[in-house]
């Protein structure tokens, strides 16, 4: 490969006056015109990248509604970015799981949007409560739920934020909820939504995913009931989202084709946030 | 590793006491950083993609163009970039020959390719760790892959300043050729008959 630089000796340029014949331009000239081109050529891609990028940067936010916070630019490109990437998304793919003895004792207790200690809620009259078509309502006690086949789960819980901890949970999974109380239809659709009693705290979700075979509903943390601050009665584990969408003490389920309302898809966040 | 914690959590506490702030808040203040983890994100998400089909692109046509030819490194080159370095830090006084890149250059220039293969298999193996579960593995599990990632974008940072150090120091006619792709050099007409060995001139 010969290298592409232009040796050449110093030249003496030499002017033929008088002739208008089109010539073979000088080296200089040659220079000169690369030189034109290729500077020329970088000032619009520098440009346009700077401009590309403060256009990007001071983009205006997208219009508040099941999503919000995001610059509508990047927006689409999460919701694009999802779509490529849900292609990958199986059944089979399972969250790595760990023994028993590896998982935390003191599970981190990261946020309380919508349990509130201060808050008043007494589990012992809690129901779950299921929104069906029509306005109709199933209710569920914790013991229905807990005289079914229950499944623990050791795994790595991760958070946005970039902090990850090996828990423990046990539970129902939801796959086995919504055999057990005929809701087959329901789980046709696209996608469920749960709510803290308080509607505090909301979280929308992709059928698939709340499908998956790791996608508890679960009442027990390192074999023991689940604390309040740990979302006692009732909480969501799904270990192929992040932790914003495993829910504490669900109040309701509903389901719908359409995206269902979620917390932190209305402050910036990604709405899928699947692993 | 609570690296892109959304608030600060970079100290050193011990029994409640905080001993040292890795980031003082003007840092923050300065870079408009806190509690901006979403915005974060999204750029993140965006921008991996540039990253790597920009990657793609110069790999192919590198390999297209026959230019890998000029940036992978030669047998010898892992000994002459330490000849390259030692000069480049006025330690040594030759240099082993510069050629279209020299021996330095061809050992970074590769190096920044396989960082960037290595920042898009860490990073799936951290963004989608069960779809992914293979590449993580691959990675020595998520927490080491989410370090590796990190210190990788540590090293980009480190190229970017030596590259654009050298670019200064390298000059005009250097970055000039950078751009148009070809170096004007003037040089005055040699003897035809050498009066001494090159070979040993050289050394």
């Amino acid at each position: 490969m010969k290298s592409p630089k232009l040796l050449f000796q110093q030249q003496t340029t030499m002017k033929k006056p008088g002739k208008k014949v089109k010539k073979e331009p000088t080296i200089e000239q040659q220079i000169s015109r690369r030189n034109f081109i290729s500077f020329s050529a970088f000032t619009v891609l520098a440009v346009g990248a700077f401009e590309g990028w403060r256009w990007l940067y001071k983009s205006a936010p997208e219009t508040p509604g099941i999503t919000a916070g995001a610059h509508k630019p990047l927006r689409r490109a999460l919701n694009k970015t999802e779509l490529f990437f849900r292609r990958t998304f199986s059944d089979n793919h399972l969250v790595k799981t760990y023994p028993k003895s590896m998982a935390a004792r003191h599970v981190r207790v990261n946020s309380d949007i919508g349990v509130e200690a201060k808050k008043k809620f007494d589990p012992s009259t809690w129901k779950l409560q299921v929104n069906k078509k029509g306005g109709e309502i199933l209710e569920v006690s914790l013991e229905e739920l807990m005289a079914l086949p229950k499944t623990e789960i050791v795994y790595d819980f991760k958070c946005v934020e970039g902090w990850d901890q090996i828990s423990h949970w046990a539970g129902l999974k939801f796959s086995d909820f919504i055999k057990h109380f005929q809701l087959d239809e329901y789980a046709k659709m696209d996608y469920v939504g749960m709510q803290t009693p308080d509607k505090g705290y909301y979280v929308g979700i992709d059928m698939p995913s709340a499908m998956h075979p790791q996608t508890l509903l679960a009442y027990e943390m390192n074999d023991k009931p689940l604390p309040l601050q740990n979302g006692a009665p009732l909480r969501l584990i799904i270990p192929v989202k992040y932790g914003i969408k495993n829910l504490k003490r669900i109040g309701s389920i509903t389901f719908s084709n359409n995206r269902l309302p979620d917390y932190w898809a209305e402050h910036g966040y990604d709405y899928y946030s699947g692993l | 590793m609570l690296i892109y914690w959304a608030n600060d959590e970079y100290r050193i506490t011990i029994f409640g006491h905080t001993f040292f702030r890795f980031f003082p808040d003007w840092f923050y203040a300065t870079l408009k950083i806190p509690y901006r983890l979403s915005e974060g994100m999204a750029f993140h998400f965006l921008f991996m993609w540039f990253f790597t089909l920009n990657g793609i692109l110069y790999i192919l046509y590198t390999t297209i163009s026959g230019e890998w030819r000029e940036l992978v490194p030669k047998k010898s080159s892992f000994k002459d970039a330490w000849l390259v370095l030692l000069h480049d830090l006025h330690i040594r006084k030759t240099a082993p020959p510069q050629n279209k890149y020299n021996a330095a250059q061809r050992v970074a220039y590769t190096a920044i390719i396989v960082m960037g293969l290595g920042s898009v298999v860490t990073g799936l193996a951290i963004y989608k760790p069960v779809q992914f579960y293979y590449l993580t593995w691959l990675c020595g599990g998520y927490h080491f892959a989410r370090i590796l990632h990190f210190a990788l974008t540590l090293g980009y940072v480190f190229f970017f300043v030596v590259h654009i150090v050298q670019v200064v120091l390298a000059g005009w006619g250097n970055f000039s050729s950078v751009i148009s792709g070809f170096e004007v050099i003037n040089e005055k007409p040699q003897t035809v008959i050498p009066t001494t060995n090159d070979d040993e001139e050289a050394r």
